[in-house]
């Protein structure tokens, strides 16, 4: 009872089944697009302001992601130190925190009163309910997914290119440049898509710390849900508008990149 | 040219050993796995810090554990290769063995590559310079990693079973292009192997690593014909005579006994007739007579007899020493046989091998 591929037939009942839970919902709300009005719908000067903030901000905690995530992935992957093994799980906490909670304690941390927040706030930054804390909420929420990711792949890849191109002289700064992160490069990829979804779509983390002013910190997820108390034909279409921006960034830039992953790539 | 010392105590990994290649010298490690040799490695690499030790390469001192010295391994100018060519993936097999010229002697951009340009041509793959790497053989791949350790010009290289892996005849080309680069660079490498053919065509001195000690070393062909230790045992016994290259597929020993063998394939069919090779045959191959055997095809040769030594089902019996000093040629024969022939030391006997048994290979 196997198939060509190997597997069981049974198993395509369950694969079908989980398919289609996952596709219908998509096909549902499309289909309860009013599709007359959808050019005006998503066209809206709030829509608009919205979806721009939201690719803005999203763009910048990739951005940040990027900057500290792969540093971070690469002391995880490489350390051998117990501090980092304890470190670990403390970092991809937010992977599985509820982010209303991940608000509260950006909130707690960067806020006017918050530990971290009253010096700043002696300084005259002031972080919570601006951008800024979009954008922080945004990072929070996803630089786990591209940490988790790339220390995958950089443990696919393992260390012994590290080891080769310094036996041939080069120095570590040299070798992080010239070899690990061109190594990474498609595992970075894959995790700098992801992190740009997981921002794109964040929603508790950023109305708790950062508010829903229009303009300032209301992303389109935030509109979405306004939309949905007094217009639920325009809430739909912006969905289906955030639908395809996600869509367009995954499969654009990196479904074949999620697909490989890691050292893959390069093979 | 520079000598290396390396003396080495990593307890956690059961290491202990001394150490030394002379400047230009190929010294071969050959131990069971687990025995420490690439470990050995890795303290010469600076890979590995030893609990005690000292690894000195010319005149610089790279790790004193006396006075906390560990230079770091980009410093070190120790080149490495390994079973697995490890090729950066990302660039094309020119920008590889460029990186090993600009990492290793701080070349600009075009120095390296021009540099990049000879090693490829050494290593007999300038026409794979545009290639990337995962569009390479593995034979053709290791010959780019030897061209890349190479350009970053290092005082000492170790080859940590560069030849494991590829199939013979590729492993034999790779041999060739090894000798010539480090026997003509003269250039002080360490060679970790598990081949025969490997420490017979390209090593000076032999060292053998059991359970992290060194338990014998010596010149190669001395170490081979009269292993003292269990794993050099297992190489044991091969007949090595030496010779120059004579016509067709034979060797000429001591000027005029003509060996005749089949050719390995470093050794071109034609012109280098007068190299020096070096004949390697089983002593199970050999067949021992009291009388000079006639009409066939075999290299027969009048040897007396210093001793005999039963070593399980078979009697080996071991020739006095050749012309030139080498071990005496031994041959494996039945107890029974040996009873009917009446075989004892000082005896003068015929020992007679297939020319199909016997290969010829470029001595060291």
């Amino acid at each position: 009872m196997t198939s060509s591929g190997g597997l069981p037939r049974w198993i395509y009942v369950p694969a079908a089944l989980g398919a289609a839970f996952v596709v219908l919902p998509l096909v549902a709300m499309a289909a309860r697009v009013d599709w007359s009005r959808f050019w005006s719908l998503i066209t809206s000067d709030s829509s608009t302001t919205a979806l721009e903030l939201s690719v803005k901000t999203a763009a910048a905690s990739t951005a940040l992601c990027v900057v500290f995530g792969v540093p971070m992935a690469m002391t995880l992957a490489r350390s051998h130190s117990r501090v980092i093994r304890w470190v670990r799980p403390l970092i991809l906490l937010p992977l599985v925190l509820p982010p209303v909670v991940g608000g509260i304690a950006l909130l707690y941390a960067f806020g006017r009163l918050g530990l971290l927040g009253r010096y700043l706030d002696a300084a005259g930054i002031q972080i919570a309910f601006s951008t800024t804390a979009v954008v922080l909420a945004q990072t929070f929420v996803s630089l786990p997914f591209l940490v988790i990711a790339l220390e995958g792949a950089a443990r696919t890849v393992g260390a012994d290119f590290e080891v080769v191109a310094a036996t041939l002289g080069a120095r570590p700064t040299a070798v992080w440049w010239r070899v690990t992160v061109p190594l990474l490069a498609p595992g970075l990829a894959s995790g700098a898509v992801l992190a740009f979804a997981r921002a794109l779509g964040e929603f508790g983390a950023t109305l708790t710390f950062a508010g829903s002013r229009e303009g300032v910190t209301r992303t389109l997820p935030l509109e979405i849900y306004l939309q949905r108390e007094v217009d639920a034909d325009a809430a739909v279409a912006l969905s289906v508008l955030l639908v395809a921006v996600a869509a367009v960034v995954v499969i654009g830039l990196g479904s074949r990149r999620i697909k490989v992953g890691g050292a893959g790539g390069w093979q | 040219m520079s000598d290396v010392e390396l003396r080495a105590l990593v307890a956690g990994r059961g290491l202990d050993v001394d150490l030394a290649v002379a400047p230009g010298e190929v010294l071969a490690i050959l131990g069971p796995n687990g025995a420490g040799k690439s470990t050995a490695m890795h303290v010469v690499a600076g890979l590995v810090r030893p609990d005690e030790g000292l690894v000195r390469v010319g005149d610089r001192i790279l790790t004193d554990s006396s006075s906390g010295v560990h230079i770091a391994t980009s410093e070190r100018r120790v080149g490495l290769l390994m079973q697995d060519p490890l090729l950066f993936p990302h660039l094309s097999v020119a920008a590889n063995v460029a990186f090993g010229a600009r990492s290793g002697k701080r070349l600009g951009r075009k120095e390296s590559r021009e540099v990049a340009a000879h090693w490829l041509a050494e290593v007999e793959a300038s026409d794979l310079a545009d290639r990337k790497p995962r569009r390479l053989s593995g034979g053709q791949a290791q010959r780019v990693a030897l061209a890349r350790a190479l350009a970053a010009d290092p005082e000492v290289l170790l080859l940590d079973e560069p030849l494991t892996g590829l199939d013979v005849g590729v492993a034999a080309a790779m041999r060739a292009v090894l000798r010539r680069v480090l026997v003509r660079d003269g250039r002080s490498s360490v060679l970790v192997t598990h081949d025969l053919l490997d420490v017979v065509t390209l090593a000076d001195r032999v060292v053998v690593l059991e359970a992290g000690r060194v338990v014998e070393s010596g010149p190669t062909a001395t170490v081979l014909a009269t292993p003292r230790s269990a794993f050099g045992a297992r190489f044991a016994g091969i007949n090595l005579v030496s010779g120059l290259l004579g016509d067709g597929p034979t060797l000429v020993a001591d000027g005029h006994r003509v060996w005749h063998g089949s050719l390995d394939a470093d050794l071109p069919p034609d012109g280098s007739t007068g190299v020096a090779v070096v004949a390697t045959f089983h002593p199970s191959s050999v067949a021992v007579y009291r009388d000079e055997p006639h009409g066939s095809p075999r290299n027969t040769v009048e040897v007396v007899i210093a001793e005999l030594d039963g070593r399980g089902p078979s009697i080996r019996v071991r020739a006095e020493r050749q012309f030139d000093g080498s071990p005496g040629l031994a041959a494996d024969i039945t107890a029974e046989s040996a009873t009917d022939l009446r075989l004892g030391p000082g005896q003068r006997v015929f020992f007679s091998v297939k020319s199909r048994e016997v290969s010829i290979h470029r001595a060291r």
